[in-house]
């Protein structure tokens, strides 16, 4: 049986159906600052009822992807279609996608009822309607006693919600939701991802989120885009991001990992399993089962998630398997987890996190221990971006 | 060495440097002497003398429509300077441009008074009340235009997005979004602009022409026959009018502050329902 990676969210993904037409298409989209580059030469397929999510660094134009789409910038080259219709040169206010902005941009000298009427005025709707819709919304986000309220007279995270419900208001094909939860502390953010994940699902609405938080994009999403200076390095879900990166840049910017460069001493022919390479470092062997296109002499990374590493103070009974001896150099207890940080004689540095799965220990690993860290075949990757 | 008696002393005489001249010229309005500088008695009577003088109240209603009609052009005009400025961050000339708007603030005002009087000599216009009020125009512009601009410049323009991503047309969105927010600065500018041209005597008398004589030229003219009380009457009721003006901004800039901190307390007892 096919092994999955990580838990499966809920059926869904047009991007494996060749015959599925995207709902959002960014063609060749270049995206030019006087000399600074900021969006180059870029394609992205967006489906619909997709929660997609771009995620990288400040600066590496994931904002001004979505400010084109929003209708604010113009792209310098490409064309960016919406159901199959170019929409280069149409206004903003002619587009049909909202934005919730990162400040959430609440219009100070009117009421929250007004604020969420706004895009519906727009649009020329009958007064009652309006009502009735705005209710409806203020119903959605739980703010029906604060209807009177100027924005000022509430906490950030009504705040937030008023914006949220100002965005949805007009029903938009694609709601734009630029670093939504930046300014929340930690537990409602928490909150509100689940909330938006509901709300999305519910309303069968193309949301695409604008990150730089890497837990957010992973909670949220169905599909992560990668960014790195106006480039996409990887497109997929949140678990093949996680599980199987396809280079060093994203293997390290989303999560811990412990990467080793290397070079291929051998592959799958002299090893006899299919798929497997035997990674040579400086006295270090590892092999590794990845179907890589890597051949013997290729420089490459060797790629693995603290976590899939064990940690014992005994050599492992079967010595072929990969193993890296070292002493205990530092501990992080993160209450979940523990992170060990082990030194090799050679000054060799390799994470290990353990989850606290029992809340008494007999004989804990402590600093300066001997210990040895084992990893079976499959449990890393090879890395040749 | 600063003690407590140096500080007091010295505050006691800059302002009595600044305000001894003005407590003078009001209490002496209310002389009943004609003689200036002797007093002779408490007497309303140069109060009643000023609104008979139909020359002075003549020149006080001119003074009235220039300030209003300059201010009020000279606020759109410098609010739309101010919004270019600001908004089109590169367009061919920007920095000629943005020069242009505050040399009228440093050039002397006789410059300007001359190079706008051959202005108007060349083209052949005869100077009165429209030729004043478009010279005060002018140079009150460039001071809305820094007033409206300092305000723009800490406008949030994501407001402005969000509007236009709700469908709201650009024209519209300023009217209904940008305009209500800088609106305190708009005033700010008029006021400012109303009062500068009020006092304005140099611009004033190089394009003026006659019928349409202002009150600082009149009352210049009048002393230089010989200062009457009456002068000091209408000097004082506009000292009144201007402290008016300050104290009720003052006041409506505190009870902001009050809502602001209202507002504040709501906002956190809200958090928490």
């Amino acid at each position: 049986m096919a092994k999955s990676l990580g838990p499966v969210k809920r059926k869904f993904s047009p991007w494996t159906d060749p015959n599925a037409v995207p709902f959002i298409r960014f063609e060749n989209i270049t995206k030019r600052f006087g000399d600074f580059v900021a969006v180059d030469n870029l394609t992205l397929d967006i489906y619909e009822r997709e929660f997609f999510s771009l995620l990288g660094p400040s600066g590496c134009g994931k904002t001004t992807l979505m400010r084109m789409l929003a209708g604010f910038e113009e792209p310098t080259e490409g064309r960016i279609l919406l159901q199959g219709q170019d929409i280069s040169g149409v206004p903003p206010y002619r587009r049909p996608t909202n934005m919730m902005f990162q400040s959430y941009a609440l219009f100070p000298h009117m009421s929250v009822e007004k604020n969420i009427a706004f895009g519906l005025e727009q649009d020329n709707m009958p007064k009652g309607e309006i009502n009735a819709r705005v209710q409806e919304m203020l119903k959605l986000v739980k703010l029906e006693q604060f209807a009177k309220r100027k924005p000022n007279q509430l906490s950030g995270g009504q705040r937030q919600r008023v914006a949220l419900a100002r965005s949805l208001a007009k029903r938009p094909k694609v709601l734009l939701l630029d670093e939504p939860l930046g300014a929340l502390d930690k537990k409602l953010r928490e909150e509100t991802q689940f909330e938006l994940m509901d709300l999305q699902q519910t309303l069968g609405m193309t949301f695409l989120i604008v990150t730089h938080d890497q837990e957010e994009a992973m909670t949220v999403s169905d599909r992560i885009a990668v960014m790195d200076k106006g480039i996409i390095m990887q497109v997929a879900t949140p678990a093949e991001i996680y599980e199987a990166p396809n280079s060093r840049y994203v293997a390290d910017f989303i999560g811990d990992i412990n990467i080793i460069e290397g070079t291929i001493a051998d592959t799958t022919s002299a090893l006899g399993a299919p798929g497997t390479v035997k990674i040579e470092s400086d006295g270090l062997s590892i092999a590794v089962d990845q179907g890589s296109q890597a051949v013997k002499g290729d420089q490459v990374a060797f790629a693995i998630r603290p976590e899939k590493v064990r940690i014992s103070q005994d050599a492992p009974a079967d010595p072929s398997v990969n193993s890296f001896y070292g002493e205990v150099w530092d501990i992080g207890y993160l209450g979940d987890f523990s992170l060990f940080i082990v030194r090799s004689k050679d000054g060799r540095f390799m994470r290990a996190a353990q989850a606290n799965v029992s809340r008494l220990v007999d004989r804990p690993i402590t600093f300066e221990d001997m210990v040895w860290l084992t990893w079976p075949r499959d449990a890393g990757l090879v890395l040749t971006r | 060495m600063r003690s407590p008696r140096f500080d007091a002393t010295v505050l006691t005489l800059g302002f009595a440097f600044l305000y001894i001249p003005i407590i003078i010229l009001i209490v002496y309005s209310f002389n009943a002497s004609r003689l200036v500088t002797v007093w002779g008695g408490f007497s309303l009577h140069w109060y009643s003398a000023m609104w008979s003088n139909q020359g002075l109240m003549d020149a006080a209603w001119v003074t009235a429509r220039v300030g209003v009609l300059s201010a009020t052009l000279g606020t759109i005009l410098g609010t739309l300077a101010a919004l270019a400025l600001t908004r089109f961050a590169r367009f061919p000339g920007r920095m000629a441009f943005s020069g242009m708007i505050y040399a009228p603030l440093v050039m002397p005002e006789v410059i300007t008074g001359l190079s706008l009087l051959l202005l108007f000599v060349a083209m052949g216009v005869d100077r009165g009340f429209w030729t004043v009020t478009i010279a005060h125009t002018t140079f009150t512009m460039c001071y809305v235009a820094i007033v409206v601009q300092s305000r723009l410049l800490t406008f949030d323009r994501s407001l402005e997005e969000a509007a236009l991503d709700l469908g709201c047309p650009p024209v519209k969105t300023f009217f209904k979004i940008t305009l209500p927010l800088i609106f305190p600065a708009v005033i700010a500018g008029w006021m400012l602009a109303f009062t500068l041209s009020l006092d304005d005597l140099v611009i004033a008398s190089f394009n003026t022409g006659p019928g349409a004589t202002t009150l600082p030229i009149k009352i210049y003219s009048q002393v230089r026959l010989g200062v009457t009380p009456e002068i000091n009457a209408i000097c004082t009721i506009l000292i009144g009018l201007v402290t008016i003006g300050v104290i009720a901004a003052s006041l409506t800039t505190k009870r902001t502050e009050i809502k602001r901190v209202r507002d504040e307390h709501l906002a956190a007892r809200g958090a928490t329902t």
